[in-house]
């Protein structure tokens, strides 16, 4: 018996749509089963993840508030990701952003500076949230390193230098030796939007890059541009547009957007610098960017779904004393469901038995990698059927995410360490595409 | 012994776990699979073979648990991108996450729980040798496996029939198969041979190296392995020399913050990190593009396509 993978025909949108949806639920299923072996009760679980936070409006306000960060982060770590770009040290762009827009509240503190104090932080938090996430970029587009582990390793210097300032030089010297900030004067703290609530102006950007992202990405020639370059970056070199421009581009943003997240959390919501500032944000925005198809509005309801299972985990830690790791793990799991999901929409998965030859294409199933020990995995692709799918207009090329996503990591592996990825090299190809019909 | 012997011979067992997830990694990746998850399963791996270990009072048990439990996390791996084509970056990345926050709720019960040190090999005579005898002939079972993985990898790759079928594999699968080469169960092998590696260099960072277990241990070892593979050139013999530098580069840094030198802990705690952005940056300058990246390196395997 073995698993054999045949592409769809036809994929309805509401598939594609649905897809995230039944990735929650399995994860869902799937962490049910852990508490359950952990000898807990799943159904209490679900009430103090689920069920009570959405049942309380403070619950609900503080969602919004959970979520603000991780929206801003995510929506820039789309333009990465469309671009085959892979920034995954947004955390550390994160620090970085809270750092430099933290220097000023520190600088102005107990000074008579008026309301330009936090809008000039919220400049300075963009700004250094986007020289971090300039330098693998740079040293991506200049020597050709891979953006992966540079970004990675950023995170942790990020994370050192945040823990140095919080204890050392930047110190409330009246703090009783806790390794904190002073406390943010209320110049330099970001407004609330209503006199009582604790949603604050970061949820407005959020929504304004939310807006903003849709429009970029899908009217703009940049937005087209990202979208070449990911996916055909051969097709983009003969297009003219400069691949080394876009990475700079895609990371300045996404990075710009990760230190707005960082100087929000930190001037709206902890209102002070701290050794620690996130419980992982930047890792998480990945999930939600993948949970939302790198889509605005998609990445909107994840940001607030992923919120909700921070915010129970919290509450579970209190009332169910079930550890704040189990809801990493179930980000993990969640992410792994979602890239399973994707390729469950455009494929078939069917159990055929061993002695069984599926109907059709028998002759090329025969020295096909055929089954490993007991349950192989064996996959048939019709050629036609599948560029068929991949065909049909670029502007439409967002519902096919799961295609797309297997054509970029296939342009990733092909450039990937290979040598600067996507800098001008003439037009020879680096290497001929084993996929290159995908390809426009 | 003086402080010299001390310092090589923390460098050997400061270098051994990076040794044994890179050379894992190695193979993945000549197959042609890039596994982002080393430091999920490496996590793993300390969690479940520190528990066991705990559990069952035994090593033996601890490291046969932990190689199952990175070997698990690499069988999920498996299948998300070889049985459903998913992207194996952004699998890898999940498998990581998902690691670190198991590894943490295996792990839980066991914060402040401590090992005896695991015996060391003792020649009578070559061991008590000067400066040479401890390094050479008193370390533990690890350090011995982890320089016989290279060799057997080293002759894998150039002399076994399977080995070469691996490297055909992860440079080129569409010629693979069209060979009639077993593409998926060669990268299924792979796979699973790395996760039983960074199982097996988990282990040996709550069994022997700290000998106790925290979360969030692995600190970014599995991300440096990965870099190494990168800085060795896919090569298993330079990994093995690229394992060491690093090994030395944390030891020293550990040194001077022990030192007092008057540097902040924290500026030294960044050395490792900013060495390996500094060493791939070094390496790119000097060896231009020819950086010997497995061809199929990261591209999911559709066959007839």
């Amino acid at each position: 018996m073995r698993l054999e993978l045949t592409p769809r025909a036809e994929v309805s949108r509401a598939a594609r749509a649905l897809a995230p949806v039944a990735a929650f639920l399995v994860a869902f299923l799937l962490a049910g089963l852990v508490i359950w072996l952990m000898g807990r009760s799943p159904i209490a679980a679900f009430q103090v993840y689920v069920s009570g936070p959405l049942s309380d409006p403070w619950a609900i306000q503080e969602l919004v508030v959970k979520a603000t960060p991780m929206a801003l982060i995510a929506i820039g770590l789309a333009y990465c990701f469309r671009a085959n770009l892979w920034n995954i040290g947004a955390e550390g762009q994160y620090v970085m952003g809270a750092l430099l827009g933290g220097w000023l509240a520190l600088r102005t503190h107990g000074s008579e500076a008026g309301a330009w104090v936090w809008p000039l932080m919220m400049l300075l938090g963009i700004a250094g949230g986007a020289l971090y996430g300039l330098v693998p970029a740079l040293l991506r587009v200049r020597f050709g390193v891979s953006e992966i582990l540079t970004s990675l390793m950023l995170v942790y210097v990020a994370q050192l230098t945040l823990d140095y300032l919080t204890r050392g030089p930047w110190r409330d010297p009246k703090g009783m030796n806790f390794p904190q900030s002073v406390t943010f004067d209320p110049a330099a703290t970001l407004p609330t939007l209503l006199a009582e609530g604790r949603v604050h102006l970061g949820s407005v950007f959020a929504l304004i890059a939310i807006l903003a992202t849709a429009f970029v990405l899908g009217r703009t020639l940049f937005g087209y541009r990202l979208r070449v370059t990911g996916e055909a970056p051969r097709a983009a070199r003969f297009g003219g547009f400069d691949a080394n421009r876009t990475a700079m581009a895609v990371f300045a943003i996404s990075g710009g957007l990760a230190g707005l997240a960082g100087i929000v959390e930190v001037s709206g919501q902890i209102g002070q610098l701290q050794p620690s500032i996130s419980p992982g944000y930047g890792f998480t925005a990945i999930t939600i960017a993948f949970l939302g198809r790198l889509n605005p509005l998609g990445i909107l309801f994840a940001s607030l779904a992923v919120a909700l299972t921070f915010i129970g985990g919290e509450s579970a830690q209190i009332l169910l004393k079930l550890p704040l790791d189990l809801t990493t793990a179930f980000q993990g799991l969640l992410l792994l469901c979602v890239l399973g999901a994707d390729a469950l929409v455009s494929y078939r998965l069917r159990v055929v038995g061993t002695h069984h030859r599926p109907p059709g294409g028998e002759g090329r199933l025969g020295r096909s990698p055929s089954g490993v020990g007991g349950a192989g995995i064996e996959r048939k692709v019709d050629g036609s059927q599948t560029r068929a799918a991949a065909g049909g207009g670029a502007a439409r090329s967002f519902l096919r995410l799961p295609l797309r996503l297997i054509r970029r990591a296939a342009a990733f592996g092909r450039e990937f360490h290979a040598g600067t990825p996507h800098r001008a090299r003439g037009c020879a190809p680096s290497r001929p595409s084993p996929q290159g019909g995908g390809e426009p | 012994m003086t402080t010299f012997e001390a310092i090589l011979l923390t460098i050997v067992t400061a270098s051994t776990p990076l040794l044994i997830a890179a050379i894992g990694e190695l193979v993945a990746e000549r197959a042609g699979v890039l596994n982002l998850g080393v430091e999920g399963m490496m996590a793993m791996g300390a969690a479940c073979g520190f528990a066991a270990a705990i559990g069952f009072n035994s090593t033996a048990a601890g490291i046969a648990v932990g190689i199952l439990a990175g070997t698990a996390l690499a069988a999920i791996f498996a299948f998300a991108v070889l049985g459903l084509a998913a992207n194996q970056v952004g699998s890898g990345l999940a498998l990581t996450i998902l690691g670190l926050g198991l590894s943490g709720l295996i792990g839980a019960p066991f914060v402040g729980a401590r090992r005896d040190p695991i015996p060391h090999l003792h020649i009578p005579g070559l061991t008590d040798l000067p400066v040479i005898g401890r390094l050479f002939f008193g370390q533990d079972a690890f350090v011995y496996i982890s320089l016989a993985l290279v060799m057997a990898v080293v002759l894998f790759l150039a002399r076994a029939r399977s080995g070469l079928t691996l490297r055909a594999v992860g440079e080129n699968h569409s010629s693979a198969h069209a060979l009639g080469l077993p593409v998926l169960r060669t990268r299924l092998l792979a796979i699973l041979f790395g996760g039983a590696c960074a199982g097996l260099a988990g282990v040996y960072l709550s069994l022997v190296y700290t000998r106790f277990w925290s979360p969030g241990m692995t600190a970014g070892r599995g991300w440096i392995a990965l870099a190494l593979v990168v800085f060795a050139a896919w090569r298993p013999v330079y990994a093995l020399a690229g394992a060491y530098l690093f090994g030395t580069a944390t030891v020293l840094q550990l040194h001077a913050q022990a030192g007092q030198i008057g540097l902040p802990s924290q500026l030294l705690s960044a050395v490792p990190y900013v060495a390996t952005i500094l060493a791939l940056v070094l390496l790119s300058v000097l060896r231009g593009r020819a950086l010997g990246a497995p061809g199929a390196l990261g591209a999911p395997f559709v066959p007839d396509r």
